[in-house]
């Protein structure tokens, strides 16, 4: 039954598997970005094709209509710049206050908007490849986000890309403060395989009053989200571990599901 | 053919696992994503060599993990693991009958996930599981099961196409010739 050449496949192919498998996490780190790079030009054809269908669009979208989404933008960005007069004051006025306390000055966030090219194509893992990488200053850890909140964490970073790893991944855990009076402290956890929107806030303290609807921010422990990131709303709660923690799930605030673009903060400043 | 062939099995399984990242309809609608190098594996493994087998083993695995959060290589021996045996046993299978390919893809795409879960459970890897993945197992099967007649057909097209083609054959064989003609005197 079995030919010399099955017997060198298997042996050939075992080889390469117990090899690959036990090369150490930075050259593999290096090796699978490498190898991720042969789909570089395909990238490029996607997104050429996503983008034909909206240039089509735009070139038969009437001009009455465009000066009118101008004027509608124009109205949003006065709105916008009396707003941004009104939170730097506030930002100044928080400065002089942290002064007078003698605690660290909070510098303002320094974000890079990044374009998601790839997911993760196994149903068991939650990541996202996104268009940012070394040459655009992008490092390991460093917090994704949408304007809605918290998407994950930069998990690997290559020449032009990176990965990251989304909240409702195994591999990122985030610890989170529900706002309620007591400030509860937990840990987002994933929800399940098919749950695109929820995820778990577990080790909370036993005696949590919590409520559907309370929000849900980063704690700024743990050393790789800052403090203040949306993170979601609560849902339900439930008593875990024999009433040791209360644990609850948390419905997502950035929609996980759709993301097209991505902020990444390159100065979190932690606690 | 040959070399065309595996060349051509190559560049799909390239696709494959380029459209299985970029393209997120079967998650959206059904809650996974199908994966089609098991469906590709089972055409290989029926209509090529060995060699052709472990490559495609090796390259797609690799393609694959490079894209995915999974340890470089661990999708390469579930393949083999799917491909090998029925390279070893094909004189066996009725290959040509659209049912036996839809067997082949269901075992081979329920397989293949199974055994690579179970090898980064075993590598102590905390994959996003739960009662969910069964559904998303069965999604997976079933996408093999459609996706391997497809490809047999692509394939078998491909091969029409580009490939030479075999002789016809007539019914006419002068050594067989009856001579009807009468004997003059």
């Amino acid at each position: 039954m079995f030919k010399r050449k099955h017997y060198f496949a298997l042996g050939a192919v075992t080889l390469v598997t117990v090899l690959l498998l036990s090369l150490p996490s930075r050259a593999v780190s290096h090796l699978k970005l490498a190898i991720g790079g042969l789909f570089l030009p395909l990238f490029g054809a996607v997104s050429t094709a996503r983008q034909l269908p909206v240039r089509a669009a735009d070139t038969i979208l009437p001009r009455s209509e465009l000066l009118q989404e101008v004027e509608t933008l124009q109205r949003e960005n006065q709105r916008l710049e009396v707003q941004n007069l009104q939170t730097t004051a506030t930002a100044r006025e928080n400065d002089q206050l942290r002064v007078l306390l003698g605690w660290q000055q909070q510098q303002p966030w320094k974000l890079k908007l990044a374009s998601v090219v790839l997911r993760d194509p196994a149903n068991w893992w939650r990541t996202i490849q996104i268009d940012l990488g070394k040459r655009d200053g992008l490092v390991e850890n460093l917090p994704v986000l949408t304007s809605d909140g918290l998407v994950g964490r930069v998990s690997s970073v290559g020449l032009t890309r990176s990965q990251v790893v989304l909240v409702e991944d195994p591999s990122c855990r985030v610890s989170a403060q529900v706002l309620n009076p007591a400030h509860d402290l937990g840990v987002i956890s994933p929800g399940g395989p098919l749950e695109n929107s929820l995820v778990d806030l577990a080790y909370l303290s036993g005696n949590a009053t919590l409520k559907p609807g309370q929000e849900v921010v980063t704690s700024g422990e743990g050393g790789i989200f800052p403090a203040g990131i949306p993170v979601g709303q609560i849902v339900d709660s439930r008593q875990a571990e024999f009433g040791l923690y209360t644990e609850a799930r948390v419905k997502l605030s950035a929609n996980l599901g759709a993301l097209d673009q991505v902020w990444v903060l390159l100065n979190p400043q932690l606690n | 053919m040959n070399v065309l062939q595996t060349i051509l099995i190559l560049a799909a399984a390239f696709l494959a696992v380029f459209a299985e990242a970029a393209f997120q309809l079967p998650r959206q609608c059904f809650g996974a994503q199908v994966d089609l190098l098991p469906a590709l594996m089972i055409y290989a493994a029926l209509n090529t060599s060995i060699v052709t087998v472990s490559l495609l083993a090796a390259l797609g695995g690799l393609w694959f993990d490079a894209l995915s959060a999974n340890p470089l290589g661990i999708s390469i021996l579930p393949l083999f693991a799917v491909g090998f045996p029925i390279c070893l046993r094909r004189d066996l299978i009725l290959r040509d009958l659209p049912f036996a390919q839809v067997i082949l893809g269901a075992a081979a795409s329920a397989l293949v996930p199974a055994l690579t879960v179970l090898l980064l459970l075993t590598g102590g890897q905390q994959p996003l599981l739960g009662w969910g993945s069964f559904w998303q197992w069965l999604v997976m099967a079933a996408g093999g099961a459609v996706a391997t007649p497809v490809i047999f057909a692509l394939f078998d097209w491909c091969q029409h196409a580009l490939g030479y083609q075999p002789q016809t054959e007539t019914s006419f064989r002068p050594d067989r010739e009856i001579r009807r003609d009468r004997k003059l005197n």
